[in-house]
């Protein structure tokens, strides 16, 4: 067995597992965790770990997120002839601290400043709004462009200081000049205090006007400008915290009815809403389960059910759910089961043990849909993603590293050698790397551009027909 | 009339140690895994970071882990008490198990006990407690029944114990734990040490750190004794404010 394959993991979350194999740019001190093997060359950077990649409505902007609390922006080069090969590329546009740690003196507890979600608002103007939120705290962030200033002021010097007033003889009217580009990011919104447990998912309504933010127990529906007050639309926590069996995992609006929308838990269900039937939606209108395979039960068949993410398709007639070894789309029409059940990385199945032993069975994999919801893409391990064509039903896996991404070439499938003899290029079971996990992809809303994220390091995958 | 931990014991103390692997191997793999697991699963449910709030979706299913192994003890009887049974039970018991949890993905072909042992159970969905042989591998039905005439008390006391650790991570009475935690003793605490030094060292895998392990150096991370220490803070962490 290869000594690398099965590091052992020392409790925690999500977040101190991963760790990053590339050398970090941040320039930080090393982090040592516990029992880990550090080599003298690498350098780690955990704040630098990305937590989250979302792009904005147009696709021309990428928001990252990352376990130091920190956003980072990227934006799309426009097609310029002079430089026709830097077509599509995405440049860093804007960074900026959104959360800070804080420290809960009631509980004695740190909250973490781990950007957990970012959700961009459509665009309305010339500025760009996104929701970022940590475990505690959602935050409104406007980012906007400067590339003027205005020189001449009648009162203050160019430095800004107040000009004497018995020196001013005549009256001047400023002029507005040129300057370099300017990416300022504000927090317009703080949304505070109104969630026990950890955050795990925020999303926009189709209304524009109002979002919801999902916790362990609870969702609350806020409106985008009141942040002293929220609505509690869904609420599990039991009467006897000692009966708590499930948890809410991920929940999200559909993309065009505004009144509703979906949770999914830990047991691997997922209770369709409408706000219009209560104000308190403990009552689901739809609930999607799929029964369980009496001939595979286990007993880590309830971990592996849990659902870890939640996506409608941009068509709003079907969801996505991933689980720890699968993604499944349902038909929003159909409770009873999935209409399609497709497998990221069945081999895991005979390892359930030793993943639950160092901690990765409960490793959180997100999915997303391409532009036209005809395909879907999720992570893997050893920095393994898998990106599953609805229409034709091929799959192909893929991996992200700096060896096998060179500019500008293609990326090669790659394949998992599950038994028997394996062949060349293939990697067995046992060579992967569970460290080097993907659990942050997202899709270009329009065109097939894919960004990725493994461990510290974004990749951002073009089709090469571009 | 033997107690079914004296009959282990037994196999165990007579022959050399690869013999009594080989002979618990056959006669209880999958209640010996079974039984790793429900210890692994607390071990889980102990060690939390301390500065940070546990996740509780992590917390609940492995809660429900716990829970299900406890029920499926229950059902056909063969779960055993947390606090050392007749005397002279060795921790050697605790490590073998660990071992036989790790090691019966590369040398175990898929030997499981039959569980309908007197009880009705099926095959299937007791079988899978871990799947870790190749997809090739034969599988033998299981050649020794598993004794279940162990004495029944000890149950009761299990339930409470278990029961114990859910009040104790809702009500903050850390007390309770330290408490809870006095009645359970050495090979408790050596599987603890054991499995904290498996993670704590700079090992290949813990599987394979797991041989050659006697009494275990913890590792870089804290001792279960300090971990029990820290139960209060687990305590606070763990219930809401």
């Amino acid at each position: 067995m290869n000594t690398h394959a099965w590091p052992t993991v020392f409790g925690g979350g999500e977040s101190e597992r991963t760790r990053g194999g590339c050398p970090s740019p941040c320039g930080l001190d090393v982090t040592r965790m516990l029992g880990e093997d550090c080599t003298a060359s690498r350098q780690w950077c955990h704040a630098d770990i990305i937590s989250t990649v979302e792009f904005n409505y147009s696709g021309d902007l990428l928001a990252t997120g990352d376990k130091g609390g920190r956003v980072v922006i990227f934006q799309r080069e426009q097609e310029n002839k002079s430089r026709p090969h830097s077509r599509g590329e995405y440049n860093v546009y804007s960074t900026f601290q959104s959360h800070e740690p804080e420290f809960d003196y009631l509980k004695s507890l740190e909250i973490e400043e781990k950007i957990n979600k970012i959700r961009w608002l459509p665009q309305q103007n010339a500025a760009h709004f996104l929701l970022s939120t940590n475990d505690k705290t959602i935050k409104l962030w406007k980012i906007s462009e400067r590339d003027k200033r205005a020189e001449g002021y009648n009162l203050k010097d160019e430095d800004g200081r107040l000009r004497d007033p018995f020196r001013i003889t005549a009256l001047r009217v400023p002029i507005l000049k040129p300057m370099d580009l300017m990416v300022e990011a504000s927090p317009r919104r703080i949304f505070a205090n109104a969630h026990t447990y950890h955050i795990n998912s925020i999303s926009v309504n189709s209304d524009h006007e109002t979002y919801l933010s999902a916790d362990d127990l609870r969702i609350n529906l806020w409106h985008l400008e009141i942040t002293d007050r929220s609505f509690n639309i869904v609420d599990i926590k039991p009467a006897n915290m000692e009966e708590l069996t499930e948890v809410i995992t991920a929940a999200e609006f559909h993309p065009h009815q505004c009144n509703v929308f979906v949770y999914s838990s830990s047991k691997g269900t997922i209770r369709l809403c409408d706000m219009r039937s209560s104000a308190l939606c403990d009552r689901h209108s739809k609930f999607f389960e799929e029964p369980e395979d009496p001939s595979s039960r286990s007993f880590f068949s309830e971990i592996i059910s849990s659902i870890s993410d939640v996506k409608f398709s941009h068509s709003g007639r079907y969801m996505m759910t991933r689980d720890y070894l699968s993604v499944k789309v349902w038909d929003l029409n159909m409770e009873s089961r999935p209409v399609e059940t497709h497998q990221v990385h069945e081999y895991l199945r005979s390892k359930l043990c030793s993943l639950y032993e160092n901690d990765c069975i409960f490793d959180k994999f997100e999915c997303c849909w391409n532009g036209s919801d005809s395909a879907i893409m999720t992570g893997s391990y050893n920095n393994f993603f898998r990106m599953f064509d609805r229409d034709t039903r091929r799959d192909v896996t893929l991996e992200a590293s700096r060896e096998s991404s060179k500019p500008r070439a293609s990326l090669k499938p790659r394949k998992v050698c599950t038994g028997g003899k394996r062949k060349k290029d293939e990697i067995s079971v046992d060579s992967l790397d569970f460290n080097k996990k993907i659990l942050h992809t997202a899709w270009h809303p329009a065109d097939n551009v894919i960004a990725v994220a493994a461990t510290n390091n974004l990749y951002i995958f073009q089709d090469k027909i571009n | 009339m033997f107690a079914r931990g004296l009959k282990r014991k037994c196999v165990g103390h007579e022959e050399d140690v690869e013999g009594a692997l080989a002979g618990l191997k056959t006669v209880s793999s999958y209640s010996l895994q079974r039984q790793s697991l429900l210890d692994m699963s607390l071990v889980k449910l102990q060690l939390c970071h301390m500065l940070v709030e546990p996740n509780l979706c992590r917390s609940v299913l492995i809660a429900n882990t716990v829970r299900q192994i406890q029920e499926e003890m229950t059902q056909d009887g063969t779960w055993r008490a947390v606090a050392p049974q007749a005397a002279g039970r060795a921790p050697l018991d605790r490590l073998v198990s660990t071992e036989i949890l790790c090691r019966a993905a590369w040398e175990q072909e898929g030997a499981r006990p039959a569980p309908g042992l007197g009880d009705g159970h099926t095959q299937g969905p007791v079988s899978d407690l871990c799947p870790v042989t190749s997809a090739q591998a034969p599988r033998h039905p299981q050649s020794s029944v598993w004794e279940m005439d162990g004495p029944r008390e000890n149950r009761g006391s299990f339930h409470k114990s278990l029961d114990q650790i859910f009040e104790t991570l809702e009500t903050k009475n850390p007390s309770c734990m330290e408490e809870l935690f006095s009645d359970v003793d050495s090979p408790y605490y050596d599987l603890d040490t054991v499995l904290t030094g498996m993670m704590g060292g700079a090992r290949p895998g813990p599987c394979e750190g797991l041989e050659g392990l006697a009494p275990a150096t913890p590792g870089p991370s804290s001792s279960c004794k300090s971990d029990l220490g820290e139960l209060d803070h687990v305590v606070e962490i763990l219930v809401e404010t």
